[in-house]
């Protein structure tokens, strides 16, 4: 593994691994982004009206146990005839990633909604609040770190899945395990596996880091630094009951 | 001024909460809602500020209806508070405060500068202005919660239960602050409870409401005590409305106030002795004011702070009868302690004094 790893001529080329890190990436980012523009509305205008709650559970589970591998095949045979390109191919693959993503992110950006203390939606209202902004400066940031949570998942979910690509011959880091298998080459398939651990690994802590950024310490009951209007800073207390993000 | 106009409000499973309602809240004055849970106290709250639509009957805010209003508008003209503040959790304190001034278009700058303000009007340490709602206690939470009401300096005021989610001490404490604060700024105020003792005490006028959310009565706080409509109001009023209406008969005067001897800490045996009327004699400092009673005869050398008995309370010349008549039957000598208003010792008065005088009083007055 280690030698497959350091080898020189594996960094290379139209199969290269950063070629493969690049397709397997692309594969992913696309898939995740598709899965987020549908799930993150849907679940806020669940959360928010609560019509149609029978999808989360429904759709969810249903998603959930869904056979990849299967229903890539599925659809390859049913999309590729339409399309004559290598289209035929990315887009069954596609669109099983994007049916993987999507649960994780609908429920807990509809859990997150659904979580947003009532009093405080109550209050907005009453201090005159339209319903836009009641949904842009109290139930969003509020449920952001659910949604953001969902969102991690998801990815671990795409990244880690994003290998069977390379069942209907596309790239991706999937090209490795499949290959290696073919040559039984192990070194490379365990490249592969480790390849996309890391890269899994890599996005969560790069999610992590940006739920840390973007989601305010009086959610996540982080203890920050208080400032004075003053300027002087002076240290607040510790976290009682700290939560996780 | 807020005036319903026989408003009634059924919910759409056939509930009517309140029924023909006429009320009238005079501009600058506290009113208060009061009467048993489900009453229709909340339901008659929100319809002001129509997070709750009427049935039917007009709702008018200084004469003009509020149902031809824009809501969102309507609102950003009324303070509103609520049970458990309902803060923003993502927001820091002073954020919170100046919701409403940057909704109604203030500079940052200007509503940060005016949370601040408020913040030391409703007494909370400008440390806490960068802190976020979890890190403070109820109490400080509801304290916010006024003071994100105030903000915008509206003319109207709707409270929900304000002190309730607060134990006993600190609601006394909020009470008294929030009092306070309205004689101050003296807005056009309807506060919700189901505390009558908190509805006496703080409000100008109290209406009482009946379940099915009807109006019992509406009269000031002493009428309601010494004059209750009928059965109802009488019972929710309490046993001890008698004692209790005491509290709202001015006591000015009409007492004669005994002249009392006084030793100081560190007198001898033998001069507490010779000052003791009966067996208490009264310790003050050297300022005259009450420290607490003694018995001289525990005392041996001399008179130590650990002799002192503190149960008695001090009564203001300027007070209510009811204070005065406590601070008489508190007092273990039997004789309550009268200060004047920088708490220097007039001398005592006993429970009999108080009686004979509210006895010789044929109209109450009231205090206020
Ligand atoms: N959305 C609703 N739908 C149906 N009935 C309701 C609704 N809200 C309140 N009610 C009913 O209307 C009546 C009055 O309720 P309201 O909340 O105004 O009472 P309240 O006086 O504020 O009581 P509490 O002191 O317990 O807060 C109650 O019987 C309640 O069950
Ligand atoms: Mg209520």
């Amino acid at each position: 593994m280690i030698n497959y790893l350091f080898d020189p001529a594996h960094w290379s080329g139209a199969d290269g691994i950063p070629t493969l890190i690049g397709e397997h990436l692309i594969y992913s980012l696309i898939a995740l982004a598709i899965a987020a523009v549908i799930a993150v509305p849907l679940g806020i205008y669940i959360g928010v009206t609560g019509k149609g709650v029978f999808m989360i559970a429904g759709l969810a589970n249903a998603l959930r146990a869904l056979p990849s591998v299967g229903l890539l095949i599925l659809l390859v045979l049913l999309i590729s005839p339409a399309f004559p390109s290598k289209m035929g191919y990315i887009l069954p693959s596609l669109i099983v990633l994007v049916l993987l993503a999507v649960p994780p992110i609908l429920t807990n950006t509809y859990a997150g909604v659904r979580a947003v203390d009532a009093a405080a939606v109550d209050a907005a209202r009453g201090m005159g609040f339209r319903t836009m902004k009641i949904l842009t400066d109290v139930q969003l940031p509020c449920s952001l770190p659910l949604m953001l949570s969902g969102v991690r998942s998801a990815l671990l979910q795409i990244i880690s899945t994003a290998t069977i690509a390379a069942y209907i011959s596309l790239g991706g880091l999937g090209r490795l395990l499949i290959d290696g298998k073919a040559q039984n080459d192990y070194s490379q398939m365990v490249a592969g596996a480790v390849l996309v651990a890391l890269l899994a690994l890599f996005f969560d802590q790069l999610l992590a880091f940006i739920t840390r950024r973007v989601v305010s310490p009086g959610l996540t009951r982080r203890t920050v630094k208080a400032t004075l209007p003053s300027g002087e800073v002076i240290p607040s207390e510790t976290a009682k009951t700290p939560t996780a993000v | 001024m807020i005036r319903f106009e026989s408003i009634t409000k059924a919910y759409p499973d056939g509930t009517v909460a309140v029924n023909g309602l006429d009320l009238e809240a005079p501009t600058g004055k506290l009113t208060i809602l009061v009467g048993p849970s489900g009453c229709g106290k909340t339901t008659s709250l929100r319809m002001i500020n129509r997070l709750i639509e009427p049935t039917s009957g007009t709702i008018y805010l200084d004469d003009q209806p509020t149902s031809g209003m824009d809501a969102a508008l309507l609102r950003r003209r009324i303070g509103y508070v609520i049970q458990h503040a309902g803060l923003f959790p993502h927001r820091t304190i002073v954020d919170n405060i100046a919701t409403m001034p940057l909704l109604l278009g203030e500079s940052r700058q200007k509503a940060r500068h005016r949370a601040l303000e408020l913040m030391e009007r409703v007494g909370l340490p400008e440390t806490f202005a960068n802190r976020y709602p979890w890190q403070l206690s109820g109490g400080q939470q509801q304290r916010v919660g006024v003071a994100r009401a105030l903000a915008s300096d509206p003319a109207f005021m709707l409270m929900d239960e304000p002190f309730s989610a607060v134990d006993p001490v600190v609601r006394a404490q909020l009470q008294e602050e929030f009092l306070r604060l309205q004689r101050e700024i003296g807005k056009t105020i309807i506060m919700v409870t189901h505390d009558i003792d908190e509805a006496l005490k703080l409000g100008d006028q109290v209406a009482v409401m009946r379940v099915g959310g009807k109006l019992a009565q509406m009269a000031t706080p002493s009428e309601l005590l010494t004059s209750p409509a009928d059965e109802f109001v009488a019972d929710f009023v309490g046993r001890d409305r008698g004692y209790r209406s005491l509290g709202f008969t001015a006591a000015a005067g009409s007492v004669a106030v005994g002249e009392e001897w006084t030793v100081q800490l560190g007198a001898s045996a033998a001069e507490a002795q010779a000052k003791a009327t009966g067996a208490w004699v009264l310790v003050v400092d050297a300022g005259r004011r009450p420290l607490g009673w003694a018995q001289p005869e525990q005392v041996h050398g001399e008179l130590r702070k650990e002799h002192l008995n503190l149960s008695g309370t001090s009564a203001q010349a300027s007070g209510t009868m009811r204070q005065l008549l406590d601070a008489a039957l508190s007092s273990p000598s039997r004789r309550g302690v009268v200060v004047n208003e920088h708490g220097e010792l007039l001398g005592t008065v006993t429970a009999t004094d108080v009686v004979k005088a509210i006895e010789a009083e044929p109209h109450l007055e009231t205090a206020r």
